[in-house]
């Protein structure tokens, strides 16, 4: 992998970093509504799939979504200006935190139902089987999701129709408050794979380059007509779910534990370490992060809202 | 002209908009092979082949969450829902994905799907298989929903679905397959969102749409012969709700009775009633009427359930009424 290559990925994890600190504060300042489900701790999740994939390859996923839309090259401007709902926003301040995308950069979103995009993703897949494409639908789900019908009816007729998905469950131990002991009747998500006959995998989700090579690997598979693949990203929430989550459910030594493990120090100091990167050189990427996240909260705040007309439009195509 | 059959034309429909776009391709329980339990596509899977004849799971989440996301990534899809009481199990599709992915992405993501269903009762087959609940459906902004009455309506507005750059949820009714009428040879398309006066009349008009017209066209032939003539407007497509027929027709006769299916609250009636007499209220001279499905589970008992269903007599009566 080049160099340059490897200073990106850190660059877009750091800026995801970044991005969601100032969106905590622009929260609190009540600039920010609704929900907002922040990704610190599973940077290297999104950003190793989306490392991995090819231009072809298709993206979605759940309301975690700013990660993905800041790998996939949404400029940060964008992100922030659809957190304020302004008119710049990608999706014209009409979305919000948890329906970002971009189709240009073939992000398909940003779904907020539990589970309501993997039959969907079905279909993105299907259509690129149907036209020859050799493309890869990448679908993203939480622990969590994996208890409802749609992710089974979704890895079913994956499996039947043999297309080309990778499925990837964020397994980040909770949905909202509740362990995934208590909610799923088996704790290795993967092992619901296997159940239709879908080969699997797991790969700790906190270290960027496991994630990118266990999913350049599946997508080659999927790519060369094996059919779906999924991968379970072993990772976790350092964040409540939402804003102003009491986290009853879990202690604070266990999240201190798992900040130990923090995907962007991992990823530095293997960097370091391999000879890849020296320290000042980080350091200046992390300055222009914040530099970039510095001008892009001003780019938000002073984007018009959306014009009033804008009520109306969009409610059909044609 | 030719007469035709409603199965007749919709499987015209569909299979001339398949032989015109390669991106067409039909989904659903037991379409193909089986030939579609109404056998609207009997030899479309040996013809097409099952690449874009294809018999899915009996999973309808994933019915038309597939149909949308192919849709999204640029297919024509249409995804076929045995019958529209099993599309409470894609509910969350409908709804949630399908009608809002347009507005809710700024505009960014299409979904060019067609949804096609059957309803309506009198068949016998027990309350969880009998229902129409057709205003359920239409009570979303995003989604298109259409029911015809005729076969003409039926191939023309199916072809129209097809090639509409928005979701179309179409539903068709059980006990019409076999009604015939005049389908021309040549193409044509009905346009989405346009009601059509179906029997012209001056003392009052009926709105309805669906199995509806069926028997409203047949209340009035039997008012014609005590020498009252109604005039029938059917709605044909639910949303976008085309008023203005209905209103220039309620100027004219200043009475109204709206005929459907469905069970009467909150129901088509409910909102056609509203809608008239928020735009037509000065030209009122009897309140507006409904002739309804009475608001219970339809029974399986054949007695009790036309009871429940409207009969013919019923909107006789109901136009009596008004006058
Ligand atoms: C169908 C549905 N039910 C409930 C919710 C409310 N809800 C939002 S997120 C969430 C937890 C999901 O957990 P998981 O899939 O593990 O994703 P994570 O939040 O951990 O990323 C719930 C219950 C919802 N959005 N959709
Ligand atoms: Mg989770």
């Amino acid at each position: 992998m080049e160099k340059d290559t490897h200073l990106d990925i850190y660059h877009q994890m750091v800026l995801i970093r970044r991005v969601e600190e100032r969106a905590t504060e622009l929260y609190q300042q009540g600039k920010i509504g609704g929900f907002l489900h922040l990704y610190i701790g599973q940077e290297a999740v999104s950003t190793g799939l989306v490392a991995a994939r090819r231009p072809q390859d298709r993206i979605i996923t759940a309301y975690r979504d700013h990660g993905v839309a800041l790998n996939v090259g949404i400029p940060a401007t964008q992100v922030l200006a659809e957190l304020l709902g302004k008119a710049t926003g990608m999706s014209k301040g009409k979305g919000g935190s948890m329906h970002m995308a971009d189709v240009e950069r073939n992000f398909w979103g940003g779904h907020a139902i539990v589970g309501a995009h993997l039959p969907i993703a079905a279909g993105m897949a299907l259509a690129d089987q149907y036209s020859g494409s050799n493309g890869v639908t990448i679908c993203m789900f939480g622990d969590g999701a994996t208890n409802i019908g749609f992710f089974h009816e979704a890895l079913n007729l994956s499996k039947v129709w043999n297309l080309p998905v990778l499925w990837v469950c964020e397994n980040n131990r909770y949905g909202m408050g509740t362990a995934v002991k208590r909610a799923s009747a088996v704790d290795e998500i993967r092992q619901k794979a296997n159940g239709y006959g879908i080969p699997n995998a797991a790969v700790d989700g906190m270290d960027v380059m496991a994630v990118r090579q266990a999913a350049g690997e599946a997508l080659e598979k999927i790519r060369a007509g094996e059919g779906p693949f999924l991968l379970e990203a072993l990772t976790y929430r350092f964040r409540g779910h939402s804003m102003g989550d009491p986290e009853r459910y879990r202690d604070s030594s266990e999240v201190k534990k798992w900040q130990e493990n923090d995907p962007i120090g991992i990823y530095r100091a293997y960097l370091t370490a391999e000879g890849l990167a020296i320290e000042p050189e980080l350091d200046a990427i992390e300055n222009s992060v914040e530099e970039e996240v510095q001008a892009a909260v001003q780019f938000a705040e002073s984007s018009p809202e959306p014009a009033p007309e804008e009520l109306f439009t969009d409610v059909y195509a044609a | 002209m030719p007469r035709i059959t409603m199965r007749q034309a919709i499987s015209q429909a569909l299979w001339e908009e398949m032989e015109r776009d390669e991106r067409v391709f039909i989904m659903g329980e037991e379409v193909g092979i089986w030939g579609g339990t109404y056998a609207v596509t009997k030899g479309f899977y040996d013809h097409f082949g099952e690449k874009r004849v294809r018999d899915t799971p009996i999973a309808e989440a994933a019915i038309v969450g597939a149909g949308i996301g192919a849709a999204m990534a640029g297919l024509r899809p249409i995804s076929e829902l045995m019958t529209v009481n099993f599309a409470f199990s894609a509910m969350d599709h409908i709804v949630n994905e399908a009608a809002k992915m347009h507005y809710m992405f700024g505009g960014q993501m299409r979904v060019p799907l067609v949804i096609r269903t059957v309803g309506g009762g009198g068949r016998q087959l027990g309350a969880t298989h009998s229902q129409t609940p057709d205003a359920v459906f239409a009570h979303f902004p995003g989604l298109k929903v259409v029911a015809p009455g005729t076969p003409y309506d039926a191939k023309g507005l199916l072809k129209a679905a097809i090639r509409s750059d928005d979701p179309v949820f179409f539903i068709e009714h059980a006990t019409m397959y076999q009604v015939r009428g005049e389908v021309p040879e040549e193409e044509y398309l009905v346009p989405i969102g346009e009601s059509k006066i179906q029997r012209p009349g001056r003392d009052a008009t009926i709105i309805t749409y669906s199995k509806g017209l069926d028997w409203s066209l047949k209340a009035a032939d039997q008012l014609a012969k005590e020498g009252i003539e109604v005039e029938v407007v059917d709605l044909r497509t639910l949303r976008p709700l085309d008023m203005e027929p209905v209103v220039a027709s309620v100027q004219r006769t200043n009475r109204a009775v709206v005929v459907e299916e469905g069970w009467r609250s909150y129901g088509v009636g409910a909102e056609v009633a509203a809608r008239i007499q928020e735009e037509a209220f000065d030209y009122l001279d009897a309140p507006v009427l409904r002739v309804a499905q009475k608001e219970v589970p339809l029974p399986y008992n054949r007695t009790l359930e036309q009871s429940a269903l409207p009969q013919v007599a019923d909107v006789v009566r109901a136009v009596k009424e008004v006058l």
